[in-house]
């Protein structure tokens, strides 16, 4: 079943206007990946923050504006229960981004937001979670497993799958031990390329599906990474038994607006701003196959 | 059933075999645990063994001057490691390295394949099942070649 309606029902004062926001903390999570924590600039912002930091959903992202340089779309990588700032992760690749790496404590940024809907955590309740994630697409799927852990009661084994292109591109390297102590939660990192000094898996994310037990009938499936692991990784969880219901991908497109007007992020029917970032694979299986778009 | 023949039968690959050629494949295999950092085998050794991973983890590697040694894939729990055996000129193509502490099962790669060569089912079934092997393998070497996640775009 699709829970892409899963959307907050909140209404955007101004969807289009961004808030200022003051950069209140940098981690540098690999050599081009970082995280900034937000916090609102002045008192007129307050409300904004706060309904930017307490209603945001895991999965969700915000237009993170860097004045004089562009406005990019970045998924939220901690909700409430994992930060009391507004958190993005994302990787050095574009012009926007170059700039926001290299921002510093203090300084200001534009923030619209939050916008798309969210992971389909209500529905995992009382389920196996499996989460696989590709490179940077750990950042969207971090709330989630940060909220499991808060609500650690109402789920049952969460399995956590990360490939990486090699041993310097893995980001959330404290969490991925502290998640990996946590019971019932399993934690299995590979890399497409490995080095002398690791000792770990080397081999596409997807192989480790066939290592790990989980009970298809009853398990929920988020998956985030580039589209063609997601691809072979929800081939990989059929092929275990699972239904393509149960499987959410969460989508990546050129958003602009991020409030479903200017069609930059159209992707067949579908709006990824607006109707996504998150859908069930089935609902969009077929327009996977469509090289035009 | 014995342990060593109830262990193949439960491996992966071996899996639904028939209780006979079970029986039989067990007479050639031992199961053996190594420490890590063990040396299966060196590129261009001879073949002559048949490994197949009940627990542990063991590095495919490669020296590519002047990078040194350089790990191509590792193969986990379940999983079978070399089909050089089987293909001539029977000769590793790449070298194995225990990675952490390992469980494993070892065949006779040279009876086996005689094996194979004498009972027309037997090498039928276990060719099918090294194709899915192998054909999963140039599947993940095809995902790795894409280099899904990518060098930085300006």
């Amino acid at each position: 079943m699709q829970e892409s309606t899963n959307k907050p029902e909140i209404a955007v004062a101004d969807p289009m206007v961004p808030a200022l926001y003051r950069v209140d903390s940098y981690i540098k999570e690999s050599y081009d990946t970082f995280t900034i924590g937000l916090r609102p600039s002045g008192q007129e912002n307050d409300r904004a923050t706060d309904w930017a930091q307490h209603h945001s959903q895991p999965g969700q992202f915000n237009m993170l504006y860097v004045f004089g340089k562009g406005e990019v779309p970045i998924s939220i990588s901690a909700g409430a229960s994992g930060s009391r700032l507004l958190t993005h992760t994302t990787r050095d690749v574009g012009s926007v981004t170059k700039a926001m790496f290299a921002l510093k404590v203090g300084d200001t940024i534009g923030v619209r937001g939050p916008f798309g809907n969210n992971w389909p955590l209500e529905s995992a309740k009382g389920k196996d979670v499996v989460l696989v994630a590709g490179g940077i697409g750990l950042a969207p799927l971090r709330p989630v497993i940060l909220e499991i852990l808060a609500r650690r009661a109402e789920f049952g084994r969460v399995i956590l799958l990360y490939g990486a292109r090699s041993p310097r591109d893995i980001i959330f390297k404290e969490d991925l031990k502290k998640w990996k102590g946590q019971p019932g939660v399993i934690v299995y990192i590979t890399v497409d390329r490995g080095s002398s000094a690791w000792h770990g898996s080397v081999g596409v994310v997807t192989r480790l599906i066939t290592q790990v037990r989980f009970d298809p009938e009853n398990t929920v499936a988020m998956i985030c990474g580039p589209e063609i692991m997601m691809h072979f990784t929800v081939e990989a969880l059929k092929q275990r038994g699972m239904k393509g219901d149960d499987i959410y991908v969460s989508m990546e497109r050129n958003m602009k607006c991020a409030v479903g007007f200017c069609g930059h992020c159209q992707f067949g029917p579908h709006f990824i701003c607006k109707d996504g970032p998150v859908f069930t694979y089935d609902s969009l299986s077929s327009l996977f196959k469509i090289p035009e778009i | 059933m014995e342990y060593l023949e109830l262990t193949l039968a439960k491996h992966p690959f071996f899996q639904g075999l028939p209780e006979k050629y079970i029986k039989h494949i067990a007479g050639m295999a031992i199961i053996l645990k190594f420490d890590s950092d063990h040396i299966l085998f060196k590129a261009g050794d001879d073949a002559d063994k048949f490994y197949l991973v009940i627990k542990g983890k063991v590095s495919i590697e490669t020296n590519a001057p002047p990078k040194g040694s350089i790990t191509i894939q590792t193969v986990e729990d379940g999983e079978i490691l070399g089909w050089s055996w089987i293909v001539a000129p029977y000769k590793y193509r790449f070298g194995a390295k225990t990675l952490v502490k390992s469980e494993i099962i070892v065949i006779d790669g040279f009876e086996l394949r005689a094996e194979c060569k004498k009972d027309h089912w037997l090498g039928y079934e276990l060719m099918t099942r090294m194709v899915v092997a192998v054909a999963a393998r140039l599947e993940q070497t095809r995902l790795l070649a894409l280099d899904v996640y990518g060098q930085k775009r300006r």
